[in-house]
């Protein structure tokens, strides 16, 4: 069940660069959401930009929702203008959500501002002490390292140009790392740009470990109506709003 | 007490607000923002003969007060819709209007009529003869006054259905091609559909949508709609649901002054889930305001 709700900001500030956190109080929402899903946001009362903004939840903590978005566009950049106290009409949330897999370790692999819904989903795998791979261009984009560890989970860095950890994908990373341990009895989670999404499930196929990856799409509604953010998966063309964000790695065809 | 019912063809609706082809999917994705009961009727997303799995993405774009698609006709194919979908919209009782189209055989209009002529739940049928999303852009059937005849007769022969033409904004006059609809024997107009657009990622030199081109829609489209309305409205005497961009419910009232008898929201429909359902309510409260008993004495009404 998904709800048009009002939201009401209760913070919203840049953590570095272009990225924002926003915390919002929606008690409908908040007390149904799972990781993996998104809520989507109506950014202004005019028509320009007309569409909502669909972003996922990076946690959740009792009534309070928090989202961490990049400044990409006109849209993203009003929000970031947003002030404590004003109310957003949200509608949430949206998807499907990431499945957690008994008895298996899990790694979390994220890209970019992949980070954002992995946060939630580490903090409900934290009894499994997950292993979280975070990679980005250069130190400036990695995210997230510090919320990662306060959940006890263990996280190792990849960036491009070497600026922090490991040079280079972070994809090359999970490679490395999984030549060196028993992955048998493992499990990956996955969100970033689709190319490292792509490998993710090339590595996953090979190794033999189930993977779920979490897509990103263009999208107009965000609620399964208008079929602008499919993607095509070996059972015929699925609504990534709908059916997604989270989908086995195995299903798509990339 | 309001009189908001209003008769489109043999169909009567309860309200003059339906929600347009492609923005409601086969509206069960709406059933958690609104009753769905309230609506006039629900059209649904286009239906083929064979399954389609639409156009390459990206298929969306954002424009100024408006939004580009080339969804490209996806949809499960008659057979699919009438197993897993119609029992849906049986069950939600509102007049089902079935969009159809074909890629490129006009005979594939009538052999679908054909089956939909059969299915009692089936209230009428709405001929999408201009999508702009199919591969030979170049030759809508709306774009020819002659091929619409002849099409609006063929699908005419094989069903007592209430048939719909939905019309292409895309053309030098619609009033010509409305005409020719109701020549063929068409009951009601559905008028826009989307305008023909381009958006550009000029960092990349490359379209926004995968298609190249695309259908425009939203408020940006909204005028030039109602235009329309107002143009075939005094040339043609069939009733016209009106739709382009319509977000609330003064947008509604311009349609309906402007001639239409039924009015669609379709792109509001993304932005505001329950656009449709609030726009009845202030469809209503303005007739009360004003005084007016009947919504047909709004019809038209336009003051020159």
């Amino acid at each position: 069940m998904a709800y048009q709700a009002k939201a009401k900001i209760l913070k919203n500030s840049c953590v570095g660069g272009n990225y924002f956190k926003m915390e919002i109080s929606c008690p409908r929402v908040s007390k149904s959401a799972l990781s993996g899903q998104f809520v989507n946001l109506k950014i202004s009362d005019r028509f320009i930009p007309l569409l909502r903004r669909p972003i996922s939840i990076h946690n959740v903590r009792g009534s309070k929702i928090e989202l961490l978005y990049e400044v990409v566009g006109k849209g993203t950049e009003l929000l970031s203008r947003k002030k404590a106290g004003e109310e957003l009409d949200l509608i949430g949330p949206l998807g499907n959500s990431f499945s957690y897999v008994a008895k298996r370790t899990p790694i979390l692999v994220a890209g970019g501002m992949g980070v954002a819904p992995l946060v939630f989903l580490a903090d409900k795998l934290k009894k499994q002490k997950p292993l979280v791979l975070v990679g980005a261009k250069t130190k400036k984009q990695i995210l997230c390292v510090k919320e990662f560890e306060k959940i006890g989970c263990a996280v190792k860095t990849a960036t491009d140009d070497g600026s922090v950890g490991f040079k280079g994908r972070v994809t090359d990373m999970l490679k490395n790392l999984l030549s060196t341990i028993d992955y048998r009895q493992l499990t990956l989670y996955a969100c970033g740009p689709k190319p490292m999404l792509k490998a993710v499930s090339v590595i996953a196929k090979i190794k033999n470990i189930p993977a779920q990856v979490s897509l990103e799409e263009h999208m107009a509604c965000g609620i399964g109506a208008c079929l602008g953010c499919v993607v095509n998966t070996k059972k015929g063309m699925k609504r990534v709003c709908k059916e997604g964000l989270v989908f086995d790695s195995g299903e798509i065809i990339w | 007490m309001a009189n908001l019912t209003v008769n489109i063809g043999k169909l009567k609706l309860k309200n003059p607000v339906m929600v347009a082809s492609g923005t409601f999917g086969y509206a069960e994705e709406f059933k958690d923002f609104i009753d769905l009961k309230k609506l006039g009727a629900i059209v649904t997303k286009t239906i083929t003969l064979k399954p389609r799995k639409g156009n390459p993405g990206p298929r969306t774009c954002e424009t100024p007060a408006g939004m580009l698609n080339s969804i490209g006709l996806e949809n499960p194919g008659i057979e699919g819709f009438i197993a897993e979908k119609l029992p849906i919209l049986k069950k939600i009782g509102v007049p089902a209007i079935i969009s159809i189209a074909s890629e490129g055989e006009a005979g594939e209009f009538v052999e679908l009529s054909r089956r939909l002529d059969k299915i009692k739940e089936v209230s009428a049928i709405e001929l999408n003869i201009s999508c702009p999303n199919i591969r030979d852009k170049s030759r809508l059937i709306s774009q020819d006054a002659q091929a619409t005849y002849e099409l609006v007769r063929s699908v005419r022969k094989v069903t007592q259905k209430t048939l719909i033409t939905k019309l292409s904004p895309n053309v030098t006059s619609i009033v010509e091609i409305a005409k020719a609809a109701q020549a063929g024997g068409s009951d009601a107009l559905s008028l826009i559909n989307t305008l023909t657009g381009m958006s550009i990622d000029v960092r990349r030199r490359r379209p926004k949508i995968a298609s190249i081109v695309a259908g425009l829609s939203g408020p940006a489209i909204k005028p030039v709609a109602v235009r329309m309305c107002w143009e075939v409205y005094k040339a043609v005497d069939l009733p016209i649901i009106g739709m382009g961009g319509i977000m609330n419910t003064e947008d509604a009232l311009e349609f309906l002054i402007a001639g239409a008898s039924a009015v669609s929201v379709g792109t509001g429909n993304f932005i505001n889930p329950k656009a449709s359902v609030e726009i009845i309510a202030g469809l209503k409260n303005y007739m009360t305001k004003n005084r007016i008993n009947d919504i047909k004495n709004i019809v038209g009404s336009l003051k020159t």
